[in-house]
């Protein structure tokens, strides 16, 4: 069985994509975003044991070389992701496709479909194929909410059981990618184009933070480029705010919040370029 | 006519002279008061032994309260007219021809309200406004139709002056059902109260969603699962008053309630209150119900009298009464506390079971106990999840679970209350306040009505956290007309004033936003 490790799994998400949806988290991120909000969320625990001993409420125990994490116990203070230096959180179950699914059946009839999001999940791609195949069944929504970075046009079985795929656009220009995320951004634009072109990208977002990266060209650029393949499906552009709250020290003091007329100028140049569904957050 | 003591004369009396001097009661609502303190020194019904013991006790100990109807009613509680009825056949007593344009239907209806009585004296169901607007819709361009409607609307908020005042849209879409909406979107009033009638296999989802945008601005419309009231009640039901589901030119003619918590305090233990407790009250409560109803049927001459009754608009058959409830969740609480068992409403299997066997139980009684005049609904009341009143004290609302104790996750209180709405016919609900961002995505709150009615949930309100206009229990009021009430200024709509009472005693606004 192949087991994937999970952040956390929110029963009822309005925000993760159209109408109510179960979300879940996959731990691990192949990005180094200036902004992360949820730099927890990128690296898998190396069971150093540091944050045991931080848990208020016992939740974490030092098991056989493991950290071992009893969830009924846990209070959500954050404290052991506050205190961990490896960019990660000890809150980790390891599952199956088929556990995920248990855990999703939970709330049907209340929810329309699953968002897989991160970190970034596609660096499980064999997991995803398999929990969506489990959703179809269920009659159940899949999209994916990713950074882009993994080539779909090589996982055809994926992209087939994926109703959709809501994805980063962190900058246009590849340097400036390389800047804002330590990595090259050529297959996110590959990937943008493409699924566009199979009706399978819902959702394209940009956080804005000035200063860090062209947020005018990016956007310009993004909506350009994406106008012709409005045809096989509406394409939202969601602009998001940059926000300090969840960032790292050393990031959160270089990166500055957008103020309003900036995202409603953006927005703007959204809807000019052809995307008339902008959402601003 | 019974005599009664010079003490209780002279009590009331100073009541009376209380509310002529007071600095914040309206016109309306001194009229009101007052009319309501000379009827309680009539005597006129012949109550059933015990009931005194039971009714006329302080607020910790009742255990039978009805909700301040008087003691000779002269008109039953709820009254639903046939306003289909009227639209196509007008009024003798009103002097009324059928309405020809939709000013004239406006109009019509504006003056027909003034004349439907109700225990608070405002009608406390205004009609199917999307059918009733419908055939006159097109007489005009849209944006006029909009602007009468709104002036329509708005004349209702400052007239009715209570939120138990309700008009339905639903389940088929209509263009006077989406200008009604919009309309009250961009308004924000607390009066009339709205309930959308949604069945997925009917209402499409456009017009869901046109009422949940809606609902996120001024906390309606609400949710009725229409296959559920219709499987029930026929087509022909309505939603009235807070949540109330009763028939189409009828109405209930009483609704009393028992005070699940203060008869928990009478029994030794959970078999006691089964047993003795519970069938005890019940009885005396079914038999006060009978009781007020012979006095409107036989006695006190509306049904005889009123025009609405003479011309049809209403039919003495088409009513029955609501026996109703509260504060399941502190019965439960506190007989599992005298079991010496910790487990809490909402939160504990066990509990939640004794919760379902105390309605297994009522919905027995209920079902055995036949009244001659409630032949439209089997010779039995409906049962009533009542919302509670502003002086309620550690009383929840029906079988909701006590504010502030709410499940963690929407999907444990969604699933909680699936397990009692199917009681009550005449009516129960939940709320839920719902966090800003949704704004974006009405669909999620559309995906959670379609599974909670295939759950079978009966009722569902949300409203959006920042909103002005908010549900307190069943009603809505402005939080802006609360803080002048708390200042003591005065305001418009007696509503505001159980709203004030229900923030304070209820902690209404301390629910958990989802
Ligand atoms: S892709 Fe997302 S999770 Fe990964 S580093 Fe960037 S912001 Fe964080
Ligand atoms: S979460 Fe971080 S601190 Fe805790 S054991 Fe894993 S690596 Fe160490
Ligand atoms: S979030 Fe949970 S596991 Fe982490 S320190 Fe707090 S209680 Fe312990």
């Amino acid at each position: 069985m192949k087991r994937v490790p999970v952040n956390k799994i929110i029963p009822f998400s309005s925000v993760d994509g159209p109408g109510n949806r179960t979300a879940v988290f996959l731990q691990g991120c192949n990005f180094d975003c200036r902004y992360c909000h949820n730099p927890e969320t990128r690296n898998v625990c190396r069971d150093c044991g540091e944050c045991v001993k931080s848990c208020p409420s016992g939740a974490l125990k030092l098991g056989e070389s493991r950290v071992v994490f009893e969830p009924a116990a846990c209070v959500s203070c954050d404290a052991c992701i506050h205190i961990c230096r490896y960019g990660c959180s000890p809150r980790i179950r390891n599952m199956t496709p088929e556990e995920v699914m248990e855990a999703v059946q939970k709330q049907v009839p209340f929810i329309r479909g699953i968002t897989v999001s991160g970190g970034e999940c596609t660096l499980y791609p064999e997991f995803l194929t398999d929990l969506f195949v489990l959703c179809k069944k269920e009659g159940l929504g899949t999209l994916i909410d990713s950074n882009g970075t993994l080539d779909f046009s090589e996982y055809p079985e994926l992209t087939a059981v994926t109703d959709g795929v809501m994805l980063d656009i962190k900058a246009w220009d590849d340097e400036e990618h390389k800047k804002v995320t330590g990595v090259s951004g050529v297959v996110v634009r590959k990937n943008a184009l493409e699924l566009a072109s199979a009706g399978k990208l819902l959702e394209v977002r940009t956080v804005v933070v000035p200063g860090l990266f062209d947020c005018e060209e990016t956007v310009r650029e993004t909506a350009r480029q994406l106008r012709p393949y409005l045809a096989y499906g509406n394409i939202r552009y969601k602009l998001i705010r940059y926000r300090k709250i969840g960032v790292r020290e050393q990031y959160a003091v270089v990166c500055r919040s957008p103020s309003e007329e900036m995202m409603e100028r953006l927005a703007d140049i959204v809807r000019s370029e052809g995307l008339d569904d902008v959402i601003v957050i | 006519m019974r005599d009664i003591e010079m003490s209780r004369v002279n009590a009331t009396r100073e009541e009376m002279f209380e509310t002529v001097k007071s600095p914040t009661l309206t016109h309306e609502q001194k009229l009101t008061t007052m009319t309501n303190l000379a009827d309680s020194l009539l005597e006129v019904l012949k109550l059933p032994k015990g009931l005194d013991e039971l009714l006329n006790q302080p607020i910790d100990k009742q255990c039978i309260c009805d909700l301040a109807e008087g003691h000779a009613p002269l008109r039953p509680r709820y009254i639903i007219p046939d306003y289909a009825k009227f639209m196509r056949e007008g009024s003798k007593f009103l002097q009324l021809e059928p309405p020809k344009d939709l000013y004239e239907a406006l109009n019509c209806l504006q003056i027909f309200y003034r004349h439907v009585p109700s225990v608070t004296n405002f009608p406390v169901y205004v009609g199917a406004l999307d059918e009733l607007l419908e055939p006159f819709i097109d007489d005009v361009d849209e944006a006029q139709a909009k602007k009468l409607i709104k002036l329509f609307l708005t004349q209702m908020d400052r007239t009715i002056l209570d939120s138990f005042s309700h008009a339905n849209v639903g389940p088929k879409a209509t263009k006077a059902g989406r200008i009604i909406l919009e309309a009250e979107a961009e308004l924000e009033h607390a009066v009339p109260n709205i309930t959308m009638k949604y069945d997925e296999s009917i209402t499409p989802d456009d017009f869901a969603i046109c009422g949940i945008r809606a609902a996120l601005h001024s906390a309606k419309p609400s949710f009725a699962n229409h296959s559920m009231f219709k499987g029930e009640l026929d087509e022909d039901y309505v939603i009235a008053s807070c949540y109330n589901g009763l028939k189409l030119g009828g109405g209930s003619y009483t609704l009393v309630r028992l005070i699940l918590g203060n008869i928990a305090k009478r029994a030794d233990n959970v078999e006691d209150f089964k047993k003795n407790q519970l069938p005890y009250v019940c009885q005396i409560m079914a038999e006060y119900m009978d009781e007020r109803i012979r006095f409107e049927v036989e006695e006190s001459g509306f049904f005889e009298n009123n025009f609405l009754a003479k011309e049809g608009f209403i039919k003495r058959e088409r009513f029955t009464a609501m026996f109703g409830m509260v504060g399941l969740a502190e019965c439960v609480n506190i007989l599992m506390e005298k079991e010496g068992k910790t487990g809490r409403f909402g939160h504990d299997k066990e509990a939640d079971k004794l919760g379902v066997e105390i309605m297994e139980q009522i919905d027995a009684f209920n079902k055995q106990h036949v009244n001659p005049y409630c032949e439209i609904t089997g010779g039995h009341f409906l049962l009533h999840a009542q919302v509670g009143i502003a002086s309620d004290l550690n009383v929840s609302p029906g079988t909701r679970i006590p504010i502030g104790e709410e499940p963690e996750e929407l999907l444990e209180h969604l699933r909680h209350c699936s397990h009692f709405h199917k009681y009550f016919p005449s009516g129960t609900g939940d709320i839920f306040p719902i966090d800003m961002t949704v704004h974006k995505n009405p669909e999620f709150v559309l995906d959670i009505i379609k599974g909670a009615f295939k759950e079978n949930l009966r009722y569902l309100s949300f409203y959006s956290s920042d909103s002005d206009v908010i549900r307190i229990t069943g009603y809505l009021v402005k939080r802006s007309e609360i803080e002048k009430l708390e200042k003591g200024q005065n305001v418009l709509q007696d509503t505001t004033a159980l709203g004030m009472g229900a923030k304070h005693n209820g902690k209404i606004l301390e629910r958990k936003i989802r």
